[in-house]
Order: C-alpha cells, then structure tokens, then sequence
C-alpha cells in the first residue's frame, strides 16, 4: 500500500493550509523561490514514501546526529512521513538477524526504487574486516545493497571523500563510496560535510522525492544548490576582507568586531558550502559568525591541506566564478612574515577606492 | 573446559547454546554480541566484540597540537565536542596555558549541554524502544494516557486526550500504511514488555517530542562552536570573542543578544527535563522495577575522573564539581584517588584484542603505548576470516584493548560516576538518588542495575541541565566586573614551546572517564593516545581472565526468548556504547609497528 506525503500529512491531522504553507517553506529551503510551491504541493500529493536504507561504515555518526537536527522540515516529519526509514542501524528497533532481515526484504519488495543513503565509508585493508556487520566486511554489504539501489547519496565527508580516517596515511583504505570496487553503477549525490548541514541533507532528499529525480551535480558529483558558492563568496565578514580588516591573533581587538578570520587559517575563499548562506541549526550561526575560521570540512582532503590556523596563500583574485576544481586542490601554507598576495591586494584595493582618506 | 571462575567474581558457563547479536544496533559504531544461554533462558557466558577501527591516533602523528582538537573531535560524533575539549587541555597541560574564566563557563556550558543531549537522545531514541512498545501503544486509551501525564508530570502543557489521540491517530496510519521505518521487525510481542497501552503512548509521545527538542539543547554549542555536531574550539580559550557594548558589536560571536538566545535554551532545557524526561524515567522505571538485573561490576569496580572545573586551570578533586576516583572490590566505603600520570595505575592489556604485544601478560600506559594490529581469530572460531559464525573468547575476538585501573576491570559512566559521588557524599547527587530510590520504593543496591544505569543518566541530565545554568549566570557576572576575555593566546605559537613536552587532557563524556595523552616534539605530536569510555566498558578479557562491564552484566540475565535479543540490547544499551570511540587505535597499513616509547 503506497500513500502520498499530502494523504500522511492529512491523516495525521495537518490542515491543507499548513500543508501548502510547508511547500512554500519547502521551496525556498531549496532555494526555488514562491512559484515552486505548487509544483511541490503537487508532487507530495501524489507521491508514496520511498525506502531508504542507510547503512553505516566507518564513521562517527556526525552525520546522523546533524540530519536530526533539521529545523525544517523536522527529522520526525522525514521519518514519519516522507521516507520508509527502514534500515538505519543508529535507530531501528530491530537487532542482529531480524535487522538484517530487513535489507533482503526491501531489496526483493523494492529492487531498483529504494534510496541507498551512506554514512562512512569502507576500509579495504584488513580484508574489509576493520568494519564488521553480521560477520562480513560492512564492504559487502554496501556493494550489495548497491546493487539494487535506484541512487546512492553519500552523506557527509566520510561517504564523500574518505574524511578523517582516510587522512595520511589513511591506516584502514578507508575508501568513499563512489572509489569502492564493485559499487554499483548507479548515480551517487555527495552531499559534503563533517557533518554536513542539517537543513541540507533535509532539503537534498525533499529535492528528490518532489522533483522526482536527481538534483544537478558538479563535477564534482555534489548538488549544485548548496555547493556552487565557496564560503567566503556570502561570508557576512567579506567586506572586511575586502576592506584590510583581519583578526591577527583570537580574541584581539578584531575579533571582537567580527573582522576577517583570513589571516588566523580561514578556509573558506576555497571550501564550497552553504554554511555562510544556509547556516547551521536553523540558521543559527556558522564556524565564523561564532569566531572561528572555517577549516574546509567540505572539501576533498581537507585534513591534508595544510595546518588548520595556517593562512591560505594561492588563492586568486577577488572574482567569486573561481573554478571549483582548480580552488579545491589548493593548499595552506606557512608564509613566514609576509601578508599573503590575496589580503595585501586587497589592503592596496581599499587604499586605492579610498585615495588618501586615511 | 565448560566452567570458568574469573578473578572479579564471576562464573562462566559455555555449556547453553550460542546466539550471536550482530549488529548490536541503536548504539554509536558497530558491535557484535554472542551469549551462551542455558535451559532455563539464564545467560552464562557472554562475550562482547568492537567491530570497527580507524586508527586516528596514527594519523595525528606530526600533526600540529593546535589542531588536534579537529581530528579526534571526529572520533565520535555522537558525544561531540568532548574529545575535542579533552584534546585541547592536554595540549594546554603540556604546554602550560591558562586559560580564561569565560572560556572555563563557555566550555563547562558546551560539556554540560553534551551530557544533557546525549543523555535525552540516548534514552528517547536508542534506549526506549528496549522497554516501550510501540504497537502496544496504539491500544492505549488517550484519556487514560492524560491522567497519567497530568499525574507524573502536572506542569507539562501537553496532555490533553486530544494531544494524545493526534499523536496516536498519526502512528496508528504509520503503522497501518505497512512501511514501519524504524521499527520494523522490533520485538513486539515478546512479553519482556511490560508497560501498560497508555504509558507506552505516553512515552511513545516523548519520543517524538524529544526529537523535536533535542536539536534546540545544542544551539548553545552553535552559539559559542558554530555549528552542531561537532563545533569548533581553541588551545588556549575559545574561539567566540565577546562584544557586548563596543564598536560592531552586532557582527561579534558574542553579543547581548547571543547571550539571552543561550538563557533562553538554558531554561527550557531545564523544563523539559524536569517535566518529561524525570518524570518518565521515574513512571517507566516503576513498571520495570523487579527487572534489575545488568549491574555486572557497578557496584564492585567503578572509575571516574571528574570534570566541570568551577574555576578555570583548576583540575584538583576538590574543584572539579563532577567527583574524581575509583572504587573496588565492592568496598562502597573507600574511594581511591586516581593519578592518570601514575605508569602502574591505568594500563591497556591486549591478550584478546586483536593487536600484538610484546608480552601479552603486561598492560601498558598508555604514554607507553604500542599498536600492532593483529587480525587473528585463533584455532578455533566457527566461519571463515571475512564471515565469522562463532568468535572464539579463548582467543583475540575484538578490535577494543582491555584497560585496567591497577589491574581491575572498571566500569566508568553515568552510573560509576553517581556511585563515586554517592559514597563521597556528592550533595546534589545524593539528594537526586534518594529521591528516586524513595519514588520507586527501592533500597540502594538497586542502583547497581540496568535500571540504575538508566536511572543515573536521567539524574546527571537533570543536573547537568541545572549547573549550565550556573555558568552561564558566572560568565555574565565575569562580563559584567569587566572582563570579557575568552582567549589566552600568550603561549599558543608553537614557535614558543620547549622542544620537548608532554601533557595529559581529561573529562567526563557522557558514556564516563575519557583521558588523552599527547607527546609533542619539535611542535609537532609525536605521539597521541585516547583511553576512552567504551573501552573500559566494552574491554574484552585481559590477562588474568577479568571480564569487562558489558560481558559482566549479561551474565546471569534472564531472557524471555533467546532469538529475540530484547534483554541483551536492554543491558548493553544502558552503557550508551560508542564503538567508534573505542577503537580507533590503529597502526598503518595493516603491518607498520608503531611503538613509541614516551618515557
């Protein structure tokens, strides 16, 4: 028996208006803007909840614990009426042979129509058997399960890049979903972030079940939506940047004025993310707003890029069009003294529009 | 060789059948579970196995100390942000910074507000689903479940039938629609479950509404960190500077209006723990309460190292406002100051672990600590390496070591905090167990239970919820007699450090005593090693034969129906286990020894 998001929602005692009111709320969490709501309407009024089987790697669970803190739409609200959750070893009721059950069941009822959510990743050393489920390598399972799958999301930096515990000298070839051999040809959503936020990992699959397929991908396989901007592009302590104002050191005079965080190790002229748009918790805040640089925990080998506190030192010019690819594979560097070439043009734009004023 | 008496007291019989529980869900990581259990359904013999590694202590190796905090804050996501403080202060011990008294409040608010969540979630989302039944709660009568909310719990606002009849009419269609989500395949009929329909729908109810509220607990840490799981934080302070009347305040981390969003978390945390998750613990525990098996070694062997400094840089017993020491061999009267310094004092073994020692027979500090992986399943394990049937106890069977306090199996946690401070005569803390044990009509050594467990976690949440409270009132008098620093950067530029040092970083996590030890050498780390909760907790059998807490309190459980592990996920889940956290040690490439030698 399959029943639509708009049925569920209508059972459960939700008014039509607070339904159209949730699209509306829905559309512009994704960024569609208010003619998108109806489409939205339309869509979970006709629509049944798709199984989701999220299994768990090596990993540390961040980004379970960041999806439940989605202030909209509510994790409980996905879970109860979006998606059929019904493998996810963090929460099910089930253990051991009846949790495993489950998976053989979902794969015979739903082959090819079931979302395959991933949270960590798989180690290959060892014979795979530095990450056990049921007493095989959770590898086997994630390429089996893979097989049957209509798409792959690969929550977080762990799915998506191999994370912290693939970071030199990567102990355990911890290995990120779409690099594992024998995973399924089957389209794979990164979703970056350790963890990734909240609203996003929310909005990524209220995307799919509405628009009823994938959202468009970088090159880099990552939604566009939420990733084509880097940090500092929407950073609210740009114009300081732009202006020569920087924290030198925490907790100084600039700190307190929310000044640019560049010279401290901020990575966000290279990290892609929604963080200085979106924000965390709700819209709450984000790393910078809360004094601390951004340390880049989107990006492909972030761990590897240099000391955290370390200021980036080749990143190019003042556009914001910068090519992801090429800013993501640069690295932080010690400058022993000298004010690095993209804050000392700045200082010299600012001197520039303002003359001899000060 | 079917019967064996271990050193701490208890006796193991391989004779019953074997059932294996893997994978032990509802728990942070992975873990395996196999019990012997005899004809009458008793529980003889049970052995516990991590199953995952990540090795994060290798790659932390020339790292900068500064940035430690990041790495092994990626340890566990779950109990976010107490590795990360744990790391930070023992760079700062190595290094010998002070730290700022708002930084001591801001971070004391930001551990407070962990155990406080973790707590919550642990028992609303991964621990309930052991004694509430979902199912059954679709039979509850929701006037029934009003009176008994409006009984327990007269200040709730939300009790009307009418509430309880939405809750129940939206998971009935749920349930009804055939695609059960999580509790798919749960164990509802097994008669372990004992709630009457209108307290499961009562608490089925605070599942979701405890879903709902545990993401506001945490904006403090998005306040002060940026962003949760997993915010940020500083050697040397914290990162978020104060601003409160100057020049730009609006833009600062800090500002009047980010304090009154904290006050305003601070209080409702405060309300829904005393109005929902006491009170349920309370209600749920007096239909429980003749089920008091799991107390495996909690009243026998207990650690605690103490946390929540009151003054900041402070780290003696007597100002770490969460006690400090260690009890043992079931003598409730004494409790033994504990030196994390002390090479004889806390040592990891590893004789059924899966890494390699020099000599199996030795425990190690963990300054002198070796990692040498060592995947062996032994002779005589049932399956293929890569398709385990049955593990072999006799022989290596985890990925988790097996430490000891001076040689003893110790249980650390919620519980083994509690009992330290009640034997210590801890106020607060004493006050709250007599008040529970005297709602429950219950004598003392009922705390040594799964029940007790469970019943410790919901107290320290409760007074946890209360004390971020009286940090924040510290922080804004501290503010308002004119000193608003939250950073002490003097001696963090590495360029500044001795080529040599060494440090030692502790807390309480919310699954118990976490230590970190950090060697740093020309700046750089040299060596890092983490003795975490789940370890002591989930330890396999040392030298000696010693059986660790979970093992220990399966043993003698009684279960309704083997197949079903309802009784097994009962015990093991009231230790909150964190299977991430316990082992992440790890070499390189499945064959490079590290072995560094501190001292």
């Amino acid at each position: 028996m399959h029943e639509t998001f708009y049925e569920v929602m209508r059972r459960q005692g939700i008014t039509r208006r607070s339904f159209l009111k949730y699209c509306s709320l829905a559309a512009a969490a994704l960024g569609l803007g208010p003619s998108f709501a109806p489409t939205i309407a339309h869509a979970m009024e006709t629509k049944p909840r798709i199984p989701v089987l999220w299994l768990h790697g090596l990993e540390c669970t961040c980004c379970s614990e960041s999806f439940i803190r989605s202030a909209h739409p509510l994790a409980k609200d996905v879970i109860l009426s979006m998606i059929s959750l019904d493998y996810d070893d963090t929460i099910m009721a089930a253990a051991g042979q009846q949790a495993e059950a489950i998976i053989e069941e979902t794969i015979e009822k739903y082959d090819g129509n079931f979302i395959l959510a991933v949270e960590g990743n798989a180690p290959l050393n060892q014979d795979g058997m530095s990450c056990i489920i049921a007493g095989k390598p959770f590898v086997e399972q994630l390429t089996h399960v893979s097989k049957h799958a209509k798409a792959i999301i690969s929550w977080g930096s762990c799915a998506s890049w191999g994370c912290v515990q693939a970071a030199r000298p990567n102990p355990t070839r911890a290995t990120p979903t779409h690099m594992v051999p024998g995973i399924a040809d089957k389209p794979i959503i990164k979703v970056p972030g350790c963890p990734p936020i909240a609203e996003v990992m929310t909005a990524v699959i209220t995307y799919i079940l509405t628009f009823e397929k994938l959202p468009s991908l970088d090159r880099q396989g990552r939604p566009k939506m939420f990733y084509s901007q880097r940090i500092h592009d929407k950073c609210y302590r740009r114009p300081h940047f732009d202006a020569g104002q920087f924290v030198e050191e925490f907790d100084d005079e600039g700190a307190k004025k929310g000044y640019c965080l560049y010279k401290v190790g901020c990575k966000g002229p290279t990290t892609y993310n929604a963080c200085s748009t979106i924000r965390w918790n709700g819209g709450l805040s984000f790393p910078i707003q809360a004094g601390h640089p951004c340390i880049g925990c989107s990006e492909d080998g972030f761990w590897d890029k240099g000391d955290f506190y370390e200021r980036l030192t080749d990143i190019h010019g003042f556009g914001i069009e910068a090519n992801a690819d090429e800013i993501g594979g640069t690295a932080a560097k010690v400058v022993a003294g000298a004010t690095a070439v993209h804050a000392g043009a700045s200082v010299v734009k600012r001197v520039m529009q303002k003359g001899d004023a000060e | 060789m079917a019967i064996i008496n271990t050193p701490n007291g208890f006796t193991l019989d391989t004779s019953g059948q074997r059932y294996v529980v893997d994978p032990i869900t509802r728990i942070e990581g992975h873990m395996r579970i196999e019990t012997n259990i005899d004809s009458d359904n008793i529980i003889r013999n049970a052995v516990s196995t991590g199953t995952m590694w990540r090795g994060l202590e290798v790659i932390l190796k020339g790292r900068d100390p500064r940035d430690a905090w990041a790495f092994v804050q990626r340890i566990c996501g779950v109990c976010t942000g107490t590795h990360a403080l744990t790391s930070v202060r023992a760079v700062e011990d190595a290094v010998g910074i002070d730290i700022p008294e708002n930084a001591n409040s801001i971070r004391n608010i930001m551990q407070l507000s962990l155990q406080i969540h973790d707590h919550l979630v642990h028992f609303y989302h991964l621990h309930a689903l052991d004694w509430v039944n979902p199912i059954n709660a679709m039979k509850a009568d929701p006037k029934a479940t009003s009176a008994l909310q409006q009984k327990i719990s007269p200040h709730h606002p939300m009790s009307s039938p009418g509430y309880f009849r939405d809750v129940q009419t939206r998971v009935r269609k749920f349930l009804e629609s055939g695609q059960l989500g999580p509790f798919k395949n749960g164990y509802w009929t097994n008669p372990a479950y004992k709630l009457p329909p209108e307290a499961d729908l009562m608490a089925l109810t605070h599942y979701l509404e405890a879903l709902d509220f545990q993401k506001e607990i945490m904006t403090t840490r998005t306040i002060f960190g940026g962003k949760d799981t997993h915010p940020n934080w500083l050697v040397g302070g914290v990162p978020c500077a104060i601003n409160i009347d100057g020049d730009l305040a609006a833009g600062a981390p800090i500002n009047m209006e980010r304090l009154n969003y904290v006050q305003g978390v601070v209080d409702r945390t405060i309300t829904f723990i005393d109005n929902v998750y006491i009170p349920d613990i309370l209600a749920i525990g007096s239909f429980y309460k003749t089920w008091l098996y799991g107390g495996g070694i909690s009243g026998k062997s207990v650690l605690a190292y103490g946390d929540i400094p009151d003054k900041a840089n402070d780290y003696s017993a007597s100002n770490l406002m969460m006690p400090q020491g260690a009890i043992i061999n079931g003598d409730l009267t004494k409790v033994h100051p504990i030196d994390l310094r002390d090479p004889e004092e806390i040592q990891e073994f590893a004789p059924h672990s899966w890494y390699k020692y020099e000599d199996d027979s030795k425990g190690l500090h963990p300054w002198d600590g070796t990692t040498v992986p060592n995947y062996d399943l032994g002779p005589n394990f049932k399956g293929t390496k890569t398709n385990i049937i049955n593990l072999d106890e006799n022989a290596r069977y985890s990925w988790v070591k097996a430490p000891r306090w001076k040689g003893h199996a110790m249980e650390v946690g919620p519980l083994a905090r509690y009992v330290v401070g009640y034997v210590q005569g801890h106020e607060e803390w004493t006050e709250q167990i007599k008040f529970v044990l005297k709602t429950l009509d219950l004598p003392v050594e009922a705390l040594f239970s799964t029940l007790g467990r469970t019943a410790a976690r919901a107290m320290e949440a409760q007074w946890a919820a209360h004390k971020q409270k009286y940090f924040l009132e510290k922080l804004i008098r501290t503010i308002k007699n004119g000193d608003s620093s939250t950073a002490n950067m003097e001696k963090v530029d590495p360029k500044t450090w001795p080529s040599e040092i060494k440090g030692v970083g502790f807390s309480e996590a919310p699954r118990g005593a976490l230590g970190h030890w950090i060697k740093i050498k020309n700046t750089r780390i040299d060596n890092y090693q983490c003795v975490v909760p789940s370890t002591w907790n989930a330890s396999p059998r040392d030298n000696e034969g010693n059986i660790g807490a979970f093992e220990a309190s399966l043993m003698n459980t009684k279960v309704e129906r083997p197949e079903e592990p309802v009784e097994i996920l009962r015990n093991i889940h009231s230790f909150d286990p964190c299977m991430a956290c316990s082992t992440h040690v790890m070499s390189e490439e499945g064959e490079e020894i590290v072995s560094v030698k501190v001292r």
